[in-house]
């Protein structure tokens, strides 16, 4: 579709996201991310049934998680959306790309950038 | 297989807050199946760890092993050689994994990384009950292979109490009454006759009541 | 059949009268005047009177040392006793206990769990249950030896009871569970308060089809209904209980100041409709904070005064 989506996105392609692991994403916030999300299939549409489900419980485990330790959950989400529905993706492409540049740097970022300095 | 749970991350904090180096040693046996101390909670929990300590300006060695099992010698000394990288040992394995590591590594504290809760097994995915209480003297076979020792909320042997209500426990009802499953079973069985059988007082010294326990095989022994 | 115990209430039961006991729940303090008044209200209507056990897991002044109060009075008590909070030593201790202020009855059950009550992060004991606790103290009354094998010096002359829930799940074991009571020595019997006679009865028939009636004394337990909505909790949040809609419905029918009086009436039909079926030896009218409508029940019901022995 060509549609515009900001270039500060990295994507990691995964053939379901049910394949994402808490662990993935608490090591891509150590080795400094500063949000991380998952977009997989409508709940119920799902090729490999609930592995979107899945990777939703996943998400929500390492947002208690980042919360505790400092990070700070809101840094990661979950998106469903159909294949099709390619205005959607550059949709929440935008939406948490402006969520993290208002919470600013991973503070795992900052503090590894002052352990170096 | 023992089923246990993650301790809160909180209390892993305090007690390795004033240590430096600290392993986090995983188990790959039950602990693993229940989804609490195996490889990748492991990495969760060190991930975790690190990022918080960073965050508080602490920052410390927080390294990861899982060994194949805590509960045998042969495992446990795998890590000797690296053992004196570390001033704590966060062991994720259950309370005989825990204890069995601190008693071959005494120079530092080995703390629980979780909760051991009960012998049980999975019901599905996420899901683990008890069916074992380890009494040392199994009845299942008069029992309809239902244990009312670690079923029954109350081990009862001549059961149910007044409070089996629709097939579920008085306490809660999730939980089964294992009476009811025990007739039922009896019933399906055909063995109704033997619900009659007054059972006797329980012998209890083969249990915790009668203190730490041992089992001895001179037959397998060298 | 003949007498094992000095036991008012055994002699009672064994001259074929009909019986009749009650129950009293001792207080939440050490001031035993609170029970020993709620007793002296009934002690003329009622041949035992019950002391319960840390009823539903909750702490109060213990069960024997309320029975001994009791017969410190000239009155006779029936020792209930939970096998919840203490192990096989304990128990025997307290039989001894007991019967050493010649306390002659005791009623052996399992207990609540502890979760319900004031203490539920407390350890429980269930060291034997109720049907095993039977077995003990018979044991030690008619072997006149410890579980443990020695002898007792002067064993407890303690008439035995158990309790039974004609209502209670499963349905189909209500009657192997009273047979097997017996069979652990239980002597007399106190039921759940019965509100639906019709289930109640048909539970005696199947009794004494086995012939069961014959091998101990059962006592039908009643509960006066104050109000609708006591009927209506009890109909639906105690598990265990049996209320009929046409007994819920004919208190909600009566105007709410004429419900309690209502509901001692259906308890004193209860008792005249169940003095007619066989094998019931007695009653047990368990009226809780309302022990003073006891005597009334009894004289209504016909069951006044109580026959000397």
């Amino acid at each position: 579709m060509r549609l515009q989506y900001p270039s500060s996105i990295k994507i990691i392609r995964v053939p379901c996201t049910g394949k994402v692991d808490v662990l993935h994403i608490l090591r891509a916030f150590e080795k400094g991310a500063d949000g991380v999300y998952a977009v997989g299939c409508l709940e119920g549409s799902c090729q490999f049934n609930n592995g979107n489900i899945r990777a939703r419980k996943r998400i929500e485990q390492a947002q208690k998680i980042l919360d505790t330790v400092g990070v700070g959950g809101e840094r990661v989400q979950m998106y469903n959306l159909s294949s099709g529905e390619g205005t959607h993706f550059a949709e929440f492409a935008v939406e948490m790309e402006e969520r993290i540049q208002k919470l600013g740097p991973n503070p795992v970022k900052l503090n590894k950038k002052e352990k170096a300095a | 297989m023992i089923v246990a749970d993650k301790k809160p991350i909180e209390e892993i904090i305090e007690d390795i807050k004033g240590c430096d180096k600290i392993l986090i040693l995983g188990c790959n046996e039950c602990v693993t199946v229940c989804e609490a101390g195996g490889k990748k909670e492991v990495g969760i929990l060190a991930s975790a760890l690190r990022m918080y300590f960073l965050n508080k300006g602490n920052e410390k060695k927080i390294d990861e092993i899982t060994l194949e099992r805590q509960c045998d010698h042969e495992y446990l000394e795998e890590i000797r050689d690296v053992s004196d990288q570390y001033d704590a040992i966060v062991s994720l394995a259950c309370g005989v994994g825990v204890q069995f590591t601190a008693e071959k590594y005494l120079s530092m504290p080995v703390y629980p990384g979780v909760n051991t809760c009960f012998l049980g097994a999975t019901e599905e995915r996420g899901v683990w009950t008890e069916r074992c209480q380890a009494c040392g003297q199994c009845i299942l076979s008069t029992t309809g292979g239902i244990c009312p020792v670690s079923r029954c909320a109350k081990r009862i042997l001549n059961g149910p109490c007044g409070g089996s209500s629709k097939g579920k426990c008085e306490i809660n009802k999730e939980i089964e009454c294992a009476w009811q499953l025990i007739i039922d079973r009896l019933n399906y069985l055909d063995r109704m006759d033997d619900y009659e059988n007054v059972y006797e007082i329980k012998d209890w010294s083969t249990e915790r009541a009668g203190g730490p326990r041992k089992v001895i095989r001179e037959d397998v022994q060298v | 059949m003949n007498v094992k115990t000095p036991s008012k209430l055994e002699k009672i039961l064994s001259s074929g009268q009909l019986a009749v006991t009650s129950e009293c729940g001792p207080p939440r303090g050490s001031d035993p005047a609170e029970i020993i008044e709620k007793a002296e209200l009934i002690k003329d209507h009622v041949d035992a009177i019950n002391i319960t056990d840390n009823q539903t897991s909750v702490t109060r002044l213990c069960s024997l040392a309320a029975c001994i109060h009791l017969k410190l009075k000239g009155l006779e008590p029936v020792l209930q006793m939970v096998t919840r909070d203490r192990n096989r030593i304990a128990i025997q201790s307290d039989i001894l206990g007991a019967s050493s202020f010649d306390i002659n009855n005791v009623l052996c059950l399992s207990g609540d769990h502890q979760s319900f009550g004031d203490c539920a992060p407390g350890q429980n004991v269930y060291d034997i249950d109720s049907i095993q606790l039977i077995q003990t103290v018979r044991h030690m009354r008619d072997e006149g030896k410890f579980l443990g094998g020695d002898d007792i010096k002067r064993s407890p002359e303690m008439f035995v009871g158990a309790a039974a829930n004609p209502f209670a799940d499963p349905f189909e074991i209500r009657v192997p569970r009273l047979a097997k009571k017996i069979a652990a020595g239980a002597e007399f019997i106190q039921t759940q308060c019965i509100y639906n006679l019709e289930r109640f009865e048909e539970w005696m028939k199947l009794v004494c089809d086995r012939g069961l009636h014959e091998k101990v004394y059962i006592l039908a337990g009643l509960t006066p209904m104050k109000s609708a909505g006591m009927a209506r909790y009890m109909k639906n949040r105690v598990p265990g209980m049996d209320v009929p809609d046409e007994v819920v419905k004919r208190l909600s029918d009566t105007p709410k100041e004429k419900q309690a009086e209502e509901g001692i009436k259906i308890c004193i039909e209860s008792i005249q409709r169940l003095k007619e079926v066989e094998g019931i030896s007695g009653f047990h009218i368990m009226a809780i904070e309302w022990e003073e409508k006891v005597p009334g029940i009894v004289e209504a019901a016909g069951l006044y005064p109580r026959p000397e022995v």
